[in-house]
């Protein structure tokens, strides 16, 4: 692959009407053939991000480069070698899958023989040789996303922007679609720029992640490098008695900062590590306070965020969209 | 060019794919004006008794109001048909190819365009067949389509303006309305000579949809009439400019790319 097929942003800003910025002095690089996952809470900037990448949209301020070109004044030497498949796979219900092909395809210029060949080769990548000639509207929305991907390679981009490429679909289809990505990157050599609210998604499948928050990135690096950053584990207490949460909360607070915890648990990073368990347990049971279950949990991505926004992702994922209320 | 004649070729051949698998557009458009035509044709024969009346046919009168109603169905298709690519997110697919936005907007009413032939061919058909003579014959049924597709892709680039400006499909059928308003207080049911109230006959004298109207009806009723059909022409000519126009420039500040 050629060294330019790398992505870098210099204080990438956008700013909408009504005084929104949704993205806030963004700097990032992306190597040539890695997978960068770009984490975020939804309104945190990501999608404008990648619209600014991808030269859908001027930034207001900053600088970036695609594949060596700048997105700002050479949106068509970017678009002629990037693939995007954007949030929401926009797929025309009335199209088989292979017309859009011939949309698409033609729409880049490949000669009718290479549009055919194309879409078969793509087709069958991604599992659609069967529902080739269905129209769209039938398809499952895990199909519509494997057709939305295969859809942003029929030119051979070099480099791959996918906007949550999984929200919504079940476990098997996400997986079929991460291995697909994988193969991309590893085999093909294909640059993945991939935004997602998922920190599993972005643990499997980025070499690297960058977490935004607020149009800001607030961590960046491989993943186990994030979580080592936090280092320490939590452990995670789900009282017997719903009326205990307080004052369980209370004792384990001794134990360390809070962390992020399922619904009905309460829990916290242990100043002193994994060695502390045992004390965090008689201390449990001393204050005669019951628990239905507890379980210690090795940082993750969520902790990240955490120590960083000082907010779970999941819970900073309930905020207001502004991001796409701006972007319509 | 050839570069653009080819984006047109296939951004309008999935333009004409899509609307010819959806009933539910083509359908109305073609019935709804047919059943509007029985109903007015059998209750206002008395109309053509009026001294001045310029048809003793009705029927021969009012068959140019379908091609209006089936243009300004056009209009509405092709306005939600791109509102909906606008607010789906297909349009951003477009954009991330070499397409440009005339190639959009050009080939986006491909699909009203053979809709609109279908219904002026069904229309000026069923017109034939229920009694109606075309005065200025043959050659004049031809110039008929000619104007009624030229009408119907000048009301096309008003839903295709409205949906580029505002982006959303409810939008552009807010405007079916307003459209059929404008058809309302125009000469399409009755002559503006005879026309007994003031400001109607003003407000039909000042709508373009009158001269429309009178310039496809004239070689229905009257033969060849060039002062009608220049008029017809030349309105449908200024509209579908200035609706286009407008509708580029909709469709370049909403094609954003760099």
């Amino acid at each position: 692959m050629s060294p330019d097929n790398g992505i870098r942003a210099a204080g990438l800003v956008r700013d909408f009407k009504g005084d929104i910025r949704a993205v806030d002095g963004i700097d990032l690089e992306v190597a040539p053939g890695e997978i960068y996952g770009f984490l975020g809470p939804n309104g945190a900037g990501k999608s404008t991000t990648v619209h600014m990448l991808t030269t859908l949209l001027p930034p207001t301020a900053g600088s970036a480069t695609v594949a060596g070109f700048d997105v700002a004044t050479q949106g068509p030497e970017v678009r002629r070698r990037i693939g995007a498949a954007l949030q929401e796979a926009a797929l025309d219900s009335f199209l088989t899958g292979r017309e859009h092909f011939e949309l698409q395809g033609g729409l880049h210029g490949l000669p009718k023989a290479e549009r055919r060949s194309r879409a078969d080769e793509l087709l069958a990548r991604v599992g659609l040789t069967d529902a080739a000639d269905r129209k769209v509207g039938g398809y499952s929305g895990g199909m519509k996303r494997r057709l939305d991907l295969a859809l942003a390679l029929v030119h051979h981009p070099t480099i791959l922007f996918l906007d949550e490429p999984t929200t919504g679909l079940d476990p098997q289809s996400r997986s079929a679609l991460w291995e697909e990505v994988g193969r991309l990157a590893r085999v093909d050599g294909v640059t993945v720029f991939l935004t997602t609210q998922y920190l599993e998604e972005a643990d499997v499948l980025a070499d690297r992640v960058g977490i935004i928050d607020r149009g800001r990135i607030v961590a960046e690096g491989t993943p186990s490098a994030l979580k080592a950053e936090v280092g320490r584990p939590s452990v995670e207490v789900v009282p017997a008695d719903p009326g205990q949460a307080e004052a369980i909360a209370a004792l384990l607070s001794r134990f360390g900062e809070p962390a992020s915890s399922s619904p009905k648990g309460v829990a916290v990073r242990l100043s002193d590590g994994a060695d502390e368990l045992g004390a965090v347990v008689r201390a449990l049971d001393t204050e005669g306070l019951r628990y239905a279950d507890l379980r210690v949990h090795a940082p993750s991505l969520d902790d990240v965020f955490l120590a960083k926004t000082g907010r779970s992702l999941e819970g900073a994922a309930e905020e207001p969209a502004e991001e796409q209320a701006a972007a319509a | 060019m050839s570069e653009t004649l080819r984006e047109i070729g296939f951004v309008a051949a999935r333009s004409v794919r899509r609307t010819v698998r959806q009933p539910a557009l083509i359908v109305p458009s073609i019935v709804f004006p047919l059943v509007l035509l029985a109903v007015s044709s059998s209750g206002l024969t008395a109309a053509t008794k009026l001294p001045g009346f310029p048809t003793h046919s009705y029927l021969d009168f009012a068959l140019t109001v379908c091609f209006m109603q089936g243009a300004l169905f056009a209009a509405i298709t092709a306005g939600t048909e791109l509102a909906t690519d606008i607010e789906s997110g297909f349009l951003d697919r477009l954009q991330l190819t070499p397409l440009r936005p005339v190639a959009v907007l050009v080939g986006q009413l491909a699909g009203a365009a053979v809709l609109s032939l279908l219904a002026t061919v069904v229309y000026l058909v069923v017109g034939v067949i229920a009694g109606v003579t075309i005065k200025a014959g043959v050659g004049g049924a031809l110039v008929l389509i000619v104007l009624a597709m030229l009408v119907s892709m000048a009301m096309a680039g008003i839903g295709s303006l409205m949906a580029s400006r505002t982006g959303r499909a409810e939008a552009v059928q807010g405007l079916f309305p307003l459209l059929f308003v404008t058809l309302f207080l125009s000469s399409a049911n009755f002559p503006r000579n005879l026309m007994p109230v003031t400001w109607f006959r003003d407000i039909a004298t000042y709508n373009p949809v009158s001269y429309l109207v009178e310039g496809m009806r004239s070689l229905v009723i009257t033969g060849w009439d060039s002062t009608a059909l220049a008029k017809g022409f030349g309105f449908a000519v200024v509209i579908a400019g200035l609706s286009f126009y407008g509708a580029a420039r909709g469709l370049r500040t909403r094609m954003a790319r760099t």
